[in-house]
């Protein structure tokens, strides 16, 4: 069968199968980088954007506007390709983690906003009333009330930078994708790239289901 | 009737909460004018009045969680200005009951009693937890310690809520309509937690249209209207003859 040699070729995805292996570790340390570090960026500009000074308040507005709207490749290449120019120079890496942690953190803020705001203003004004200094409300009573509803937005948004960690290779980056095409091109067959794509399935499709089982959990915890 | 539960009003020691020319304005509507009020140690004041006539924003005034545009205000001699630094400091000591309890959700009801007085005043976390089963002794839910919020019927959300302020051991009580979202058959178990509260001499300022409860425990009656302190008096005084013919007008309405 012509179609199976050249798509499911077993003897060349047994071959590839420890560059991609390789590919992979560089993608996941990338994603886990990128969620981490966005994650915790967005809860912290989201903070600024609702209880910061008026003026540094619409400074995370417009960040946040800009970074929802610039697509993360345009952002990617103007970091590796661009700065350069002004003399600064990230690694591949580095550039995508900036890439991609940046957009998702401008995400992130929304989400977490709508979380906090989702909290009823009763609840800050018990935590008020006891005694509590603001910030020490928002971690004890606010926040943990706030993440149930944040989680399932929160994990959707870092599966799509899982995904966009793909983006990596058009800065040479060695992840997933690059090594499939480098392979690719090594054997000359394109089962390397679909050994990639069954990995990102593979990887992804359990944490698409769990944020649909999060999702109709808040959903039953609402409906009490 | 304030005979049947004797108590002692201190009127030598400062007031607990003292406001002089108390002003609010919610862009035009002026919520509050020229409030004049003082609350001795052991007092217990029931506000009453039309629904918008600014009771509510009155006590709500006291802690701050509405400011005040003008007028002096002191809560345990400490004078309140608007965006002040030790705001929390005072509120340590001012209790406050919300009319839809405001129970944390998320925490049980021990951890409900115990989480200010942890983390705000650190009392060690056994002797908290041992203060917080003293009280919902108190308010008779001690059973229900263990469990959260939505598992309880409103009145027993209530009576947590109330001892939850009482953990924090404060010098006044403010309770802001709170069997207003009551079912009626619950109303009662709250008000005897309130009528017990004030046989123990807390310093107590509560709105509600429970006139029953005003009768049996209230020193002095206020009677509010459009922002005004219209009338105060004894609970007697006040139901037997009110001056004013809006409280009059009031009272027929809610008493039938």
């Amino acid at each position: 069968m012509e179609l199976i040699d050249t798509f499911f070729n077993w003897d060349i995805l047994l071959r590839s199968f420890p560059i991609l292996m390789r590919g992979l570790s560089n993608t996941v340390v990338l994603a886990c980088c990128s969620i981490v570090l966005g994650t915790f960026a967005g809860l912290l500009l989201c903070l600024v954007r609702l209880y910061a000074p008026r003026p540094v308040q619409l400074l995370a507005v417009a960040y946040i506007d800009m970074f929802r709207a610039l697509p993360i490749l345009v952002l990617l290449i103007l970091i590796y390709y661009a700065l350069p120019f002004v003399g600064i120079r990230f690694s591949s890496f580095v550039s995508a983690l900036l890439a991609l942690s940046m957009v998702l953190a401008a995400f992130t803020a929304e989400v977490c906003r709508a979380g906090i705001q989702n909290v009823p203003v009763g609840q800050f004004e018990a935590a008020a009333t006891l005694g509590m200094p603001f910030w020490l409300g928002m971690r004890k009573i606010i926040l943990p009330q706030a993440v149930k509803v944040i989680i399932p937005p929160l994990t959707s948004n870092s599966i799509a930078v899982f995904k966009d960690t793909a983006l990596a290779s058009v800065v040479a980056m060695p992840d997933l994708l690059k090594q499939a095409q480098d392979t690719q091109a090594l054997m000359a067959n394109p089962t390397p790239l679909i050994g990639a794509a069954i990995i990102y399935l593979a990887l992804l499709w359990p944490l698409v289901r769990v944020v649909g089982y999060l999702e109709a959990r808040n959903q039953r915890l609402q409906m009490r | 009737m304030t005979a049947a539960h004797p108590h002692v009003i201190d009127r030598n020691s400062p007031p607990v909460v003292s406001m002089t020319g108390i002003n609010k304005w919610y862009g035009s509507y002026h919520a509050l004018r020229d409030i004049d009020l003082d609350v001795a140690s052991g007092e217990r004041i029931v506000l009453c009045g039309p629904s918008g006539s600014g009771k509510s924003t009155l006590i709500r005034t006291i802690n701050q969680l509405e400011t005040h545009a003008s007028g002096t205000l002191r809560v345990n001699g400490q004078e309140l200005t608007p965006g002040m630094k030790k705001l929390d400091v005072v509120r340590q000591d001012v209790g406050m009951v919300f009319q839809h309890f405001n129970l944390f959700p998320h925490l049980t009801i021990l951890e409900n009693c115990t989480v200010a007085p942890i983390s705000v005043r650190k009392v060690p976390k056994r002797e908290a937890e041992e203060r917080a089963m003293h009280y919902l002794e108190r308010v008779k839910i001690a059973e229900q310690a263990r469990k959260y919020p939505f598992q309880l019927s409103g009145g027993q959300q209530q009576r947590a809520a109330i001892s939850r302020s009482l953990c924090m051991v404060p010098k006044i009580m403010l309770f802001d309509e709170p069997t207003s979202a009551l079912d009626p058959e619950m109303v009662r178990e709250v008000l005897e937690t309130m009528i017990g509260l004030a046989d123990e001499g807390m310093t107590m300022m509560v709105v509600t249209h429970e006139m029953g409860f005003a009768r049996e425990v209230a020193d002095r009656v206020i009677f509010m209207d459009a922002g005004e302190i219209k009338e105060v008096a004894a609970p007697d005084a006040f139901f037997a003859n009110p001056k004013e013919p809006r409280a009059r007008a009031f009272l027929n309405q809610i008493m039938h």
